[in-house]
């Protein structure tokens, strides 16, 4: 029996509690779950800065990779197996592509990538291909197997029904963070039937269909995801922590490139803030070591390095009040002069700040869009999109919502010093949407 | 974050207009891969590497009233307009240093089609790769758009051109 095909002599299980148990049969799977790369993902949360406001979202990239890997599997072995549009030799690759699809996440990955400019999806694919221990397991399946693992996560793969159970619309990676954002947020949205849809999902051609008679369970997924993303994702007090800790490895930045001298230097960062970062460097990095530093710098000289430290690790978070760019976007310019004269450093302390989403978009022929459709296999053997056929899905389709704040430290302003110019402040942000 | 918005206006105001949303996506990552400061993130998808930042902040442009978009039509199919508004220039104005590509640049890569933009942004999403491997990986991805040799050397010519 050749690497590939081996089978652990006895299924492992892990307890989970959105799929009850996931199971492990395939050896190549047990070694990647227990890869030092794979391993590193219990140390990043999946939900960032979520567990501010929820604070039971304390779990993990490692919980939620082994529910997607979950959901495969079953795909892949209950519902396609043996169906004559699947290709039983993709399963390998589809359960590795599944378990390893966001192994280059780092801490905050959110703020980290911002800051620092640099793309967790470059980094799955160096830990795919280079010198790894994930590396060398997926080399013991074949030579191009850890290439062909990458393009099934970079969605550049031959077979694009392999690429569809990863990343679509209607793909495991949402099915899972849905169910399982909601069970730990404790939030009574996010729930749908994925024992129904998996159930009509069906291979065919260079996609994966779901069949009319679940539509209804298609609809409850759609809808579920909006209110997620609007409930949870895009929470305005998790995003006020997202900007405070934006903002502290901004600071750190700045002070390195200045040449101020840390009391506590900030080894793990050298080489981020000079660009010279290795894999190593990178998966040095866990939301443990960020923490720590937090935690170090909050007595650091620096008072606004300091003061953003201590705000993130002890929840002092910034207010927030709606803002319309279109029209007050000269107001900010103003804004930010009277923090200034306030002796407030608006680029740390007034933050404008952005969310927005497409709960579902279809292709429209000549558009340009980029979005592949839910396709419908209707008893005829025809295919529709899922719009067409669903009203509740017609009525949020293509359409965006964006929700703009702007965040301050809102006790810096009631402080007592410098009172009328704060007071000038307070009035323009009391004016309502700025 | 608004600095990101004013970097996408002062782009399609030095590119005088662009016309299709395709044509827009591969601009700006050509450009992002030359090493101007774009910050969107991108990932492949059917025309190859796109943005979904980007044409979140494209639309929020329009409703803030910064971008105009005008639907065109082209005989066989629809392609949507974008130009730059008074108060978007004002916009970008106000925000100061915004100031990534410049004219000629903006102009060389307005005047190539989109599929052409297409065939290079997605050469340049392989560049990891020896140059064999990215036309193999081009054919595989892109294999109904059947690239001629020709096409697809006149697209490493341009990068040349545009990295010099």
């Amino acid at each position: 029996m050749s690497y590939a095909t081996s089978k652990l002599a006895e299924e492992k299980v892990f307890k989970d509690p959105v799929h009850r148990y996931i199971h492990v049969r395939d050896q190549v799977i047990w070694d990647l779950v227990n890869s030092r790369e794979f391993q590193r993902l219990r140390r990043i949360k999946q939900l960032g800065t979520s567990y501010l406001v929820f604070h039971g979202a304390e779990h993990s990239r490692f919980n939620h990779s082994l529910g997607v890997y979950e959901i495969v599997r079953r795909i892949s072995d209950d519902i396609f197996h043996g169906r004559p549009e699947w290709d039983e030799d993709e399963r390998l690759v589809v359960l590795c592509a599944a378990l390893l699809h966001d192994l280059g996440h780092g801490p905050f990955s959110h703020s980290f990538e911002k800051v620092f400019n640099v793309d967790h999806e470059v980094f799955t694919r160096e830990i795919l291909l280079g010198d790894t221990e994930v590396n060398r397991i997926l080399l013991k399946v074949a030579p191009d197997f850890p290439q062909k693992v990458a393009d099934v996560i970079a969605k550049t793969y031959t077979n694009k029904q392999v690429v569809s159970l990863i990343s679509s619309q209607i793909d495991a990676d949402r099915m899972d963070y849905l169910q399982r954002d909601a069970y730990y947020t404790g939030v009574s949205y996010g729930h749908f039937d994925m024992e129904r849809i998996l159930r009509v999902m069906r291979p065919m051609e260079d996609q994966v269909v779901i069949k009319s008679s679940g539509m209804h369970a298609v609809e409850d997924y759609i809808m579920s995801r909006y209110q997620m993303y609007w409930q949870v994702y895009f929470h305005p007090v998790a995003r006020s922590a997202e900007v405070i800790l934006r903002k502290i490895l901004q600071r750190a930045k700045e002070l390195s490139e200045s040449g101020y001298k840390f009391e506590q230097p900030p080894t793990h960062f050298k080489a981020f803030f000079n660009r010279s970062f290795t894999l190593k460097d990178y998966l040095a990095l866990d939301e443990g070591v960020l923490m720590t530093y937090f935690q170090l710098w909050m007595t650091e000289r620096d008072p606004i390095l300091s003061d953003l430290s201590d705000r993130f690790v002890n929840r002092r978070l910034f207010q927030y009040v709606d803002f319309d760019p279109g029209k007050d976007y000269r107001k900010l310019g103003e804004l930010g002069q009277l923090f200034r004269e306030a002796g407030i450093d608006p680029e740390y302390y007034l933050i404008d700040d952005s969310t927005s989403d497409l709960p579902y978009d279809f292709y429209r022929p000549g558009e340009e869009e980029e979005r592949l459709p839910i396709h419908l296999l209707m008893p005829t053997g025809d295919i529709k999109e899922l719009s067409r056929l669903s009203q509740i899905v017609d009525a949020i389709s293509g359409k965006r919502r964006t929700d703009y704040k702007l965040y301050f430290p809102a006790e810096l302003l009631i402080d007592g010093k410098k009172k009328a110019i704060k007071n000038q402040i307070l009035g323009m942000l009391r004016e309502g949407g700025v | 974050m608004l600095q990101e918005h004013a970097k996408i206006v002062d782009f399609i105001s030095m590119a005088e207009g662009v016309t299709g949303r395709k044509k827009l996506q591969k601009m700006i990552f050509i450009l992002k891969k030359m090493g101007l400061p774009f910050q969107e993130k991108y990932e492949f998808h059917i025309y190859g590497p796109y943005s979904e930042e980007l044409t979140a902040r494209i639309e929020e442009l329009c409703d803030m009233g910064f971008l105009s978009e005008q639907l065109e039509d082209k005989g066989s199919y629809m392609q949507y307009k974008y130009t730059v508004t008074k108060e978007g220039m004002d916009f970008r104005n106000m925000l100061g240093e915004t100031k990534v590509a410049d004219q000629a640049q903006a102009a060389k890569l307005n005047e190539k089609s989109g599929r052409f933009l297409e065939l290079t942004a997605t050469l340049l999403f392989f560049d990891d790769l020896e140059r064999a491997e990215q036309i193999e990986k081009l054919h595989i991805v892109k294999g109904k758009l059947n690239f001629t040799e020709e096409e697809i050397q006149q697209a490493f010519d341009f990068i040349d051109e545009l990295q010099s």
